[in-house]
């Protein structure tokens, strides 16, 4: 009954979402007001609605109906509850229902928070929101439905994929998800200032702090995927530049260019098609990398043929989101003004060469990404793995580290690179000197890694001294974008350390023994068997020593689930500021309780993801700047709403000298 | 005017770049290995040895299966398609015209089993490709595909998608035909 009343909720939601996709927009051509302020309230609806369908999933993961297919393949009696709850998103028609749910919350926030706004405008927004979510419920209804039956009805449910019972997966996806579909937020602003062709500094600022929280979101999200697969996979690595990282990757790189020419957009009358192509393009990746992601490439990479049903319905919405919006702006495009008021030496320069850079790392992860899809289609196998990405995003980031500082330094408009670089010459011989000194203390240092060393440095100094002749003028913004940078300084070094001077070793180690390395001792005390929850384990015990004091005791296990056969690695590791320790089981070799181990040194790891949690906080931080708040003047919605009375009914023109 | 045509070309480049986008991945991934035929039909089978699906530490290799000629399909669990085309592939087994193997790709063995309880097991047997290096090797881009392998195991023939009544009809009976005239 229960999945009849979650089928029931969403077509109803997909009815909800088609009213909010039409009738603000009618009202706005037809100059109905009654209609535009439909908007509102048919975007909490909307919510509403989904809510429920989506709660109604839950509860029948947490009573366990094995009669709907999607929960029967994804849970069985064994699981424990907190992973039948995050089971709900741990397959494609779950996802997907996660996605319209989290896709309509944000709805939902826009329409509440946005006073500031008059009715044309919001209820453009909102309707613009309401196709994005009318296009993926039609998906979810009919080709990923999480309601469908299943007879006859089996006793028992498979199991949900060990890889993902894990406290990474539970929240991983919920908070990746905000930061996909919160970039639909900037798209449906571009496009409601494209249908009104009304593109000025007023929207650019009202998207501004939508943007930075979704590109928060989506900034904790890979940092936690991240993190998962470090842990959680057993192999050490924490970044594979597989399809399912790039395609949330993609989305990121192109929302920070978007972010950085906003910065410009908002205050000067620059770069504002600019703008409105980034967010087009912001929102169609994440689109793409959704269905990447959930058409199946996690079980294969050649996700549109295995589902051709599912491919064409993606492609379609792509061409629909993507190609209406650019439709869109070449009709608009000359309504579009900027004055091409700056001078090479200029902030805007920089800005401009930011999103450039950022455009380039985006079409770099895109083609290495898709390559393989296309090739094979072809009928050759080439493969572009870390080596080609690595290389490549190298060389991109190394201009983008030079620059950055130029970027905060410069002045609008018109400055001199003469002044700018008087003013970065202390932090340049500091850095050096910095630089000098971390490679005496860590030598050997391989070449690349002191690069990155030198970079990290550079931009510590750098952003530190900004932050000290700045202080006392701060505004939220301006320190949530040192905040940010400061983000980028530790993960440039973090990564650079990780990456090139990690230590990893093979070994048999029988009960008993002992290994020396790198200054740490390692003793195998065996393996035992335990049976924990729902799985059985094979724990070993390792006692670390450093010095010949006992620094810590690490259980690393290999996991059985009953329902499945592979068993899982479950790494231990001993986290530390200056390094990680990090320790994965692989076969019993012997009968004397050998076993095969793999044991890592990961240096200055947890500074990495540390950076992004900044670059995170810097975010958010920036998105709740008074600017944002303060220019919520009921002028303009007084304004607005009397352009919508003039235009409404033939009036006088007393009324419009008034305001 | 020489201002306005760029600033027009301006606007509907992008919209233009897209399309290509888009144009590249229907052309590319939708429709062409239906119509490309594979470069390894004509050529020696690639080497396999892999898993049984019903008894795991039997090992099934290439050698084992020559002498006879052969389908190779290959499914998963999680694989629409292979639902549909089931029950012809299903019927095909049980004709007896041609011995139809199962090549069990990148799918849990224990989601596998479950699948082919619902839904009938007819193959012979079934190869496990839990990493998909074979079907790599065989140049498999989605699932189902199919092969037919003769007794020298050669590749004689390839099926992209679904094998349907028209693929059995028109292109696996006349090549059964001729592989039996061989022997």
């Amino acid at each position: 009954m229960l999945a009849e009343i979650g089928q029931f909720l969403l077509g109803l939601a997909l009815l909800t979402a088609l009213c909010l996709s039409i009738i603000p927009l009618l009202g706005y051509f037809l100059k109905r007001k009654d209609w535009l302020l439909l908007a509102r309230p048919l975007a909490y609806l909307l919510f509403i609605l989904v809510f429920g369908a989506f709660l109604s999933l839950v509860w029948l993961f947490v009573v366990q109906d094995f009669s709907v297919a999607y929960v029967w393949r994804n849970s069985n009696t064994l699981l424990p509850l907190r992973y039948r709850i995050s089971a709900v998103w741990g397959a494609h028609e779950g996802s997907m229902l996660l996605w319209v749910t989290i896709q309509a919350l944000w709805v939902a926030l826009v329409a509440r928070f946005s006073q500031s706004l008059s009715h044309d405008r919001i209820g453009r927004v909102l309707a613009v929101l309401g196709w994005v979510s009318l296009g993926f419920l039609a998906f979810v209804v009919f080709t990923s439905n999480p309601f469908e039956r299943l007879f006859p009805i089996p006793a028992e449910g498979v199991d949900l994929n060990p890889l993902l019972q894990d406290i990474g997966l539970i929240i991983h996806p919920p908070i990746l998800y905000a930061g996909y579909v919160g970039l639909s937020v900037p798209y449906a602003i571009a496009i409601a200032a494209l249908l009104g062709g009304d593109l000025d500094e007023k929207w650019i600022r009202w998207s501004r702090p939508w943007t930075n929280a979704a590109w928060a979101f989506l900034t904790l999200g890979i940092v936690l995927g991240s993190w998962w697969a470090y842990y959680e996979l057993g192999w050490g690595g924490w970044w594979f530049w597989d399809p399912v990282e790039n395609a949330s990757f993609m989305p990121w790189l192109a929302a920070t260019a978007l972010i950085h020419v906003q910065a410009v957009s908002e205050r000067r009358n620059a770069f504002r098609g600019w703008t409105v192509l980034l967010s087009i393009l912001v929102f169609s990746l994440s689109v793409l990398g959704t269905f990447l992601v959930r058409s199946g490439i996690l079980t294969s990479v050649h996700a549109f043929a295995s589902d051709p049903e599912r491919g064409t319905f993606v492609l379609a919405l792509l061409g629909f989101y993507t190609g209406g919006g650019l439709l869109l702006y070449a009709l608009r495009a000359h309504r579009i003004r900027s004055e091409p008021g700056f001078e090479l030496s200029s902030r805007e320069t920089l800005l401009l060469a930011n999103s450039l850079i950022f455009l380039v790392a985006t079409l770099t992860v895109l083609l290495g990404t898709l390559f393989p899809l296309v090739f094979d289609a072809f009928g050759k196998k080439i493969s572009v793995g870390p080596p080609y990405f690595g290389l490549m995003f190298f060389l991109i980031m190394v201009p983008m580290v030079v620059l950055l500082p130029l970027g905060v330094m410069m002045r609008w408009h018109r400055d001199s690179f003469r002044r700018v670089i008087r003013l970065l010459l202390p932090p340049f011989v500091l850095t050096t000197v910095l630089t000098v000194i971390v490679w005496w203390l860590l030598n050997p240092l391989p070449l690349k890694a002191l690069a990155g060393v030198y970079g990290g440095i550079w931009l510590l100094v750098n952003t530190l001294f900004a932050i000290f002749t700045e202080k006392g003028t701060l505004t939220r913004a301006r320190l949530g974008m040192h905040l940010a940078h400061l983000g980028v300084a530790f993960f440039v070094f973090g990564v650079s350390m990780t990456e090139h001077t990690d230590f990893e070793k093979d070994l048999l180690m029988n009960p008993g023994e002992s290994a020396t390395f790198k200054g740490y001792t390692f003793t195998f005390e065996g393996v035992r068997r335990k049976r924990v929850e729902n799985y059985l384990a094979e724990e070993g015990t390792f006692k670390v020593y450093q010095d010949n004091q006992l620094i810590t005791i690490l259980h690393p296990q290999k996991r059985e689930y009953p329902r499945q056969q592979k068993p899982m690695t479950e790494a231990a590791i001993d986290p530390g500021v200056m390094r990680d320790i990090y320790i994965s089981l692989g076969e019993q070799l012997n009968d004397q309780g050998g076993w095969s181990v793999r044991i890592y040194i990961k240096p200055f790891i947890r500074w990495m993801w540390g950076g992004g949690l900044l670059m995170m906080l810097g975010g958010l931080l920036a998105a709740t700047d008074r600017r944002y708040k303060r220019h919520a003047t009921a002028e303009s919605r007084h304004l607005a709403d009397q352009w919508l009375e003039n235009n409404a009914q033939p009036i006088s023109a007393g009324t419009t000298s008034k305001a | 005017m020489k201002k306005s045509t760029s600033t027009w070309l301006k606007a509907i480049l992008p919209l233009i770049i897209f399309i290509g986008f888009v144009a590249l991945l229907m052309s590319g991934i939708g429709k062409n290995p239906r119509l490309i035929p594979s470069p390894l039909i004509g050529k020696p089978a690639p080497d396999f040895a892999l898993p049984s699906l019903h008894d795991p530490k039997r090992i099934i290799r290439k050698q084992d299966l020559l002498g006879q000629y052969y389908l190779l399909n290959v499914w998963g669990s999680w694989c629409p398609s292979c639902r549909v085309e089931h029950p012809m592939v299903s019927q095909l087994a049980s004709s007896g015209l041609i011995p139809v193997y199962g090549l069990n790709w990148k799918d849990e063995p224990e989601n596998a089993k479950a699948w082919l309880q619902q839904f009938g097991d007819p193959y012979a047997d079934i190869l496990v490709d839990y990493e998909g290096r074979t079907a790599i090797d065989f140049g498999v881009y989605g699932a189902p595909e199919s092969f037919i392998i003769d007794k020298k195991g050669i590749i004689r023939h390839k099926v992209v998608g679904e094998i349907t009544p028209q693929v059995v009809q028109n292109e696996l009976i006349p090549l059964i035909r001729i592989l039996d005239a061989e022997s």
